[in-house]
């Protein structure tokens, strides 16, 4: 964990609402796919935690929804603005126990985090199957980045404007050796009822600090309670209950 | 050398003033990962009670724009047993100055368990007792908005320890002066002020309160100035030394704290936003002192009482 200031250097919006942001500055401190950073934005006393979707060793880039105050003030930041971000939050995704034939399942604005995850698991030579959902083709984000990298991507929308019609709970292949998700909890609290292999889950909390201090985001889960900033926000199914 | 920043608290000598607040900087060792903490004149660390709490539900956290924030926690911690068998022995591992715990409850008893714990651990140099939690129902904050309920609080835990006592205060009464008399002639040794002020935030697209508590302790920035005049108005009514908290989120505000009447001061929410306030804030200290011309930090307390 470390505070570092980083320079934007791009700053675009890639769907209805979702914006890509590139930063440039000292990424060392990032050590897993599926961390997150927080943000400073001036005028709003708390960070905004947002995932960190890929970095390289000198930039990262986050992927996010404008939903409130703090994001609506991050999509209009311009390049060249310097920031001031914790970076290294958080435990990210164990890429250990993948397994042969990975499944990433993600939803929403997450699935950022899980594009990191895919080019880690790329490096390390699994060929992970991706599964991506959305309500509508004009919210379709980075499916055609994880194709790019070697994957196989499916696609459901809830409309069925993009790839198949419906959730993407109902298009779990019949095989797959381990899974990574990230999205809504409706979505996570439905794969955890319904995976039949073993996988790790992402999961979001309204947050204090970022990195442990406050006990503002704590959840009970089978082991007691635990910091989604700290001991998470990525939970193996055997850690979580169906009630998170 | 002489040191400019020292101050003292019922005898502890600090080497500055500066104190993160309970709650706002765990057990104190998960801060090691930001900086060497033995700078810190001293830490209070997050409130224990007796029996093991989860805490409230979620959401606990809530943002008030650039004023601070409300925190539901709901004294979340592990139990008085692992506080005192695994976490301060850690923290004294990596830290070599006075230990201020927190301690909190649901009844005489309780207080006085957890007291009694403290008072026989080593490291501990200062019970802070929190009389003033807002997030949890029938205890805490009850006994810190009646003269009497204070008073009985501080004598039991006073009856029962040897170390110095602090009394924290909530600033949720109509006259806090009242409350700090209490605990004055109940035997506190220090008073500590001011805990969160009870605050709710709505989202106006949902038509929900944002904490599931509904209600929430505010702190930060926003808080300030509430801080600065209740710790005088204690600082004028009151013989105890006063810890001075709320709001303060850099140097300046640790000097107007001790011109209030503080002898120490803590650090609560600013720890959250920025894990380096504190480190910075002393070293801002002797800069801030030499533009105000104030040559050692302990003779501005209370002066503007003078
Ligand atoms: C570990 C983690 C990773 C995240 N990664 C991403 C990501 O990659 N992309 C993305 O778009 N969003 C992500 N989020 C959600 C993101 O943090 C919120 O959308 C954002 O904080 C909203 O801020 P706002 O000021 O726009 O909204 P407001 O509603 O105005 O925010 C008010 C307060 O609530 C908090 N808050 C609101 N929604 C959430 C939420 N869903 N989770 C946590 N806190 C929230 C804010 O941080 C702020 O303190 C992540 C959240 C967490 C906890
Ligand atoms: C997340 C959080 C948790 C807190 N937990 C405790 C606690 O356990 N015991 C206590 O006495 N005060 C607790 N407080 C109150 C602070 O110690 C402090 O009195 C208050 O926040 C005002 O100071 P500030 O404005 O600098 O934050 C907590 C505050 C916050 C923000
Ligand atoms: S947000 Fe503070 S402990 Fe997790």
């Amino acid at each position: 964990m470390t505070q570092t200031q980083y320079i934007v250097t791009c700053n675009e919006q890639i769907a209805s609402g979702i914006w890509s942001m590139r930063l440039r500055g000292n990424t060392a401190a990032i050590t897993a796919p599926g961390q997150f950073v927080n943000l400073q934005l001036p005028g709003l006393f708390l960070r905004r935690p947002i995932s960190v979707c890929d970095w390289s060793e000198d930039e990262m880039r986050i992927v996010y929804k404008v939903v409130g105050e703090g994001t609506r003030y991050m999509s209009r930041i311009e390049v060249g603005v310097s920031m001031n971000v914790l970076t290294g939050l958080g435990n990210g995704y164990d890429i250990r126990p993948c397994g042969d034939s990975p499944l990433l399942i993600g939803g929403g604005v997450g699935v950022p985090p899980l594009l990191g995850l895919a080019k880690r698991l790329r490096m390390s030579g699994k060929a992970p199957q991706v599964l991506l959902g959305f309500n509508s083709d004009k919210d379709v984000i980075l499916a055609d980045e994880f194709t790019r990298l070697g994957c196989t991507v499916q696609v459901a929308t809830m409309d069925g404007s993009c790839g198949i019609r419906g959730l993407v709970t109902d298009a779990i292949p019949d095989h797959y050796s381990y899974y990574y998700a990230c999205g809504p909890l409706p979505m996570l609290r439905a794969l955890l009822a319904q995976m039949t292999q073993d996988g790790q889950l992402s999961l979001e909390a309204r947050m204090g600090c970022g990195f442990g201090v406050c006990m503002g985001c704590t959840i009970q889960t089978q082991y007691g309670p635990q910091r989604v900033c700290k001991e998470g926000p990525v939970f193996r199914n055997t850690e979580l209950t169906t009630d998170i | 050398m002489e040191n400019r920043l020292e101050t003292s608290l019922s005898g502890i000598r600090l080497n500055n003033p500066v104190i993160p607040a309970s709650g706002t900087f765990g057990f104190g060792r998960e801060m090691t990962a930001w900086y060497d903490i033995d700078c810190l004149g001293a830490i209070s660390i997050k409130g224990t009670t007796p029996e093991p709490r989860y805490g409230n539900p979620q959401p606990r956290i809530a943002e008030c724009g650039n004023y601070g924030m409300l925190n539901a926690v709901g004294l979340q911690n592990p139990g008085v047993k692992v506080v005192v068998d695994n976490e301060i022995p850690q923290l004294s591992q990596v830290f070599h100055q006075p230990i201020i715990a927190n301690i909190s409850g649901f009844s005489i008893d309780d207080y006085v368990f957890a007291a009694r714990q403290m008072d026989q651990t080593d490291g501990v140099a200062i019970i802070e007792v929190n009389i003033s939690c807002p997030n949890v129902h029938n205890g805490g904050m009850a006994f810190g908005t009646q003269p009497q309920a204070a008073a009985q609080v501080t004598q039991a835990v006073k009856a029962v320890t040897h170390k110095p006592i602090y009394i924290k205060l909530s600033p949720n009464v109509t006259d806090i002066t009242q409350i700090a008399r209490a605990c004055q002639d109940a035997g506190a040794d220090g008073l500590c002020l001011i805990n969160t002020i009870l605050g709710m935030r709505i989202d106006i697209a949902r038509r929900q309160p944002v904490l599931a508590n509904r209600y929430g302790g505010y702190s930060g920035p926003g808080i300030f100035p509430v801080a600065v005049r209740m710790v005088n108005q204690v600082a004028r009514s009151c013989q105890l030394p006063i810890i001075g908290c709320g709001g303060v989120s850099r140097a300046e505000d640790v000097i107007e704290m001790m011109m209030a009447g503080a002898t120490a001061v803590e650090i609560g929410a600013q720890n959250l936003v920025n894990p380096l306030a504190c480190k910075q804030i002393i070293e801002d200290l002797p800069k801030v002192m030499d533009r105000l011309h104030i040559h050692n930090i302990k003779d501005i307390i209370a002066c503007v009482n003078e």
